[in-house]
């Protein structure tokens, strides 16, 4: 079975100016991703921030073109942004950001938003779009007197809820949900994933879910890839790396989790999250590792199936191609 | 029993009239740890920004704070100015808008120390450097005079820990110090806030709205709702046997690490507006437990088992292991 989306070797660079006279910098957003999400499931992507999940998110749904690397949509390539092959794409495929209130037009009652696709796209005749637009809001949870109201007049997650029905508003086979939770509540939070999960098992569409956030991604994924600095770093079941991370910045990243009722036994990483536009040679977390070699400065590691189970990692260490070292310390005397 | 070091007694503070605290009762014992956790607008930072004298005009507040016998609320500025920062000291979530982005981080660690301790010139710099040691900032003598600009969002944060640690206080409230950070950055700020406190002895009020930071930081966890407090515990027994079903509900939303993947227990509807509040115990729209007289009354806070209270009339003390295996 094909894919419905699958994207390889996507790399996507800024360059930057630091000053008015400074040299301009390659900031290398997203190095070399491939990734594959099919019908009906859904792909976690984790990362801190600046690790480039987000252009990811935006270079697989044609907001941005890859400087190199190719994004397939149902077997066929991207069409160019702006051309008429793009804009009819667009409805197949839609985003969900982080922030509910910024995504949704103040001025405008929910249920003219949630239209707003139907028109762009000419689904259907006015009447239909109404009885449209209140199935829409009953699926995620609102009620039909809902599209009357404007967003200041809704609680956090009911906007983020016709956010959502504004997504699914013209039956699209990807959703891309950047962040969607992360400015909720709590209780606010577990009530979007519940959603998410059961649009899902009700219409089949494909999601790829960014999120800084592993329990969330547990909660709703299928699959998950580890983003460090532009890179895919892990990959697999989300129980299997959540529960047994073969990188060590997924092991990082996992022991971090605040966990309630868990005693310490935490790796905490030392050193601040990396800046993309000064990128460390070799393998990009190696300044921080606790277990990185003196190979690990100088030779990037391919992500590939890891001998023995074939979880995809990309470490020198975790493959088995070198004993664990030190980290920095031996780093730098090597150095 | 010892002497509280803070103690807030019906604490009360109104918006234009529109009640944001309904009475807030608290005690921080000098030394300890204590977690305050709700959603927005439950009153949390409220509660502290009362307590300190820096809410806006335009806020009423009632009731009382005393801290070491001498009453906050209502005190004077000369009184206020002896407390905050030297006594009490307090970081938000996001350092790099507490800081001054025009003034090098170090000569804003020194007026601290300068208006707290009376430090000058050398020794100034000398006792901030110290701090920025103390904090974890590498390099530190260097890292005095740069911006904030030039540090990242974890360091800023350091650097605030290090201005409120200049004037020595027996209280660090720290406001959802970690929610603007990554979670590997987090971990280390949490490290930092933990190890402090064994080396200074001061007391730490952990404002967050994640049951897991307060979790691993804290000793006693106050869980707070529309205003109120609605439990207080220590922090194993709250995690094993929370008595209110919103503290359930709380841990219910949170999405397992281990085990099958299950729906999430999440508690329907939102928190009822200020100016919508139920007559009863104001949870009880959204309690899967609510009952004809949770209407009648607000359910006073009543004591499950020896520094464990709820304000829930149908509270119980079933642990919550039974109940998620009977979902």
């Amino acid at each position: 079975m094909t894919a419905l989306l699958e994207a390889a070797g996507l790399v996507r660079r800024y360059f930057t100016r630091r000053g008015l006279l400074g040299r301009v910098t390659e900031v290398r957003a997203v190095d070399g991703v491939s990734l594959r999400v099919e019908r009906g499931r859904t792909l976690g992507l984790v990362g801190e921030s600046g690790c480039g999940k987000s252009t990811t998110g935006r270079l697989v749904l044609g907001m941005e073109m890859p400087d190199a690397g190719e994004v397939r949509f149902d077997g066929a390539p991207m069409p160019p942004p702006g051309t008429a092959a793009w804009r009819a794409s667009r409805a197949r495929m839609q985003m969900v950001f982080q922030d509910p209130l910024g995504a949704l037009d103040r001025r405008l009652p929910v249920g003219a938003q949630v239209a707003e696709p139907l028109e762009i796209h000419r689904i259907g005749t006015p009447a239909k779009r109404t009885a449209r637009v209140e199935d829409l809001l009953r699926s995620v949870g609102l009620r039909p007197d809902h599209a009357a109201r404007y967003p200041h007049e809704l609680s956090g997650g009911q906007r983020q809820r016709a956010v959502l029905a504004r997504a699914l508003a013209t039956s699209p086979d990807l959703l891309v949900c950047d962040e969607p939770i992360s400015a909720l509540d709590v209780s606010i939070q577990a009530q979007v994933m519940n959603l998410l999960v059961d649009l899902q098992e009700r219409t089949g569409t494909a999601v790829l879910f960014i999120s800084h956030d592993l329990r969330a991604v547990r909660q709703v994924s299928h699959r998950v890839a580890v983003m460090y600095l532009g890179r895919i770093v892990e990959k697999g079941e989300p129980d299997a790396v959540l529960h047994d991370p073969a990188h060590p910045y997924a092991q990082a990243l996992v022991s971090a989790i605040p966990h309630p009722g868990r005693a310490g036994r935490r790796v905490v990483l030392g050193g601040d999250p990396p800046n993309p536009a000064d990128r460390p040679s070799g393998c990009a977390f190696h300044p921080r590792c606790s277990i990185a070699v003196g190979m690990c400065t100088r030779v990037v590691p391919e992500l590939k199936p890891r001998p023995g189970d074939g979880r995809l990692v990309a470490c020198h260490v975790a493959q088995g191609e070198v004993a664990p070292g030190t980290g920095v310390a031996e780093v730098k005397e090597a150095a | 029993m010892s002497v509280p070091l803070v103690a807030i007694r019906g604490l009360r503070v109104a918006f234009d009239g529109q009640p944001a605290l309904r009475g807030i009762d608290l005690d921080v014992m000098p030394g300890e740890a204590v977690g305050l956790v709700g959603e927005s607008g439950c009153g949390k930072s409220v509660t502290w920004l009362a307590a300190l004298g820096l809410l806006p005009g335009r806020a009423e507040a009632g009731g009382s704070v005393r801290l070491g016998g001498e009453e906050l609320l209502g005190a004077s500025p000369a009184t206020l100015d002896r407390v905050r920062g030297r006594r009490v000291a307090m970081i938000f979530q996001d350092p790099a808008s507490s800081l001054n982005p025009v003034h090098r981080i170090g000569a804003q660690v020194v007026e601290a120390l300068a208006l707290h301790r009376g430090l000058r010139g050398a020794a100034a710099r000398a006792e901030a450097k110290r701090l920025f040691d103390q904090v974890g900032i590498p390099d530190a003598a260097r890292r005095l005079d740069a911006y904030p600009h030039e540090l990242s969002g974890g360091q800023n944060q350091r650097v605030m820990i290090a201005i409120a640690l200049a004037g020595r206080p027996d209280l660090l409230v720290a406001d959802e110090p970690t929610t603007a950070l990554d979670v590997t950055i987090q971990a280390q700020i949490l490290e930092l806030l933990g190890a402090l406190r064994r080396e200074t002895g001061m007391a730490l009020v952990l404002i967050s709205h994640d049951l897991g930071v307060v979790s691993e930081t804290c000793d006693r966890v106050a869980v707070m709702y529309a205003g109120r407090i609605v439990e207080e515990a220590p922090v194993g027994r709250l995690f094993t046997t929370p008595g209110h079903p919103y503290a359930r509900g709380l841990l219910g939303a949170l999405p397992p690490m281990e085990g099958p993947r299950r729906r999430l227990l999440a508690i329907p509807g939102g928190v009822p507006e200020p100016w919508a509040m139920p007559p009863g115990c104001p949870f009880a729209p959204r309690c899967p437990l609510h009952i004809a007289a949770c209407d009648s009354a607000v359910p006073p806070l009543v004591t499950l088992a020896p520094d464990h209270r709820a304000a829930c009339i149908r509270a119980t003390v079933a642990p919550l292991i039974e109940e998620r295996a009977a979902a």
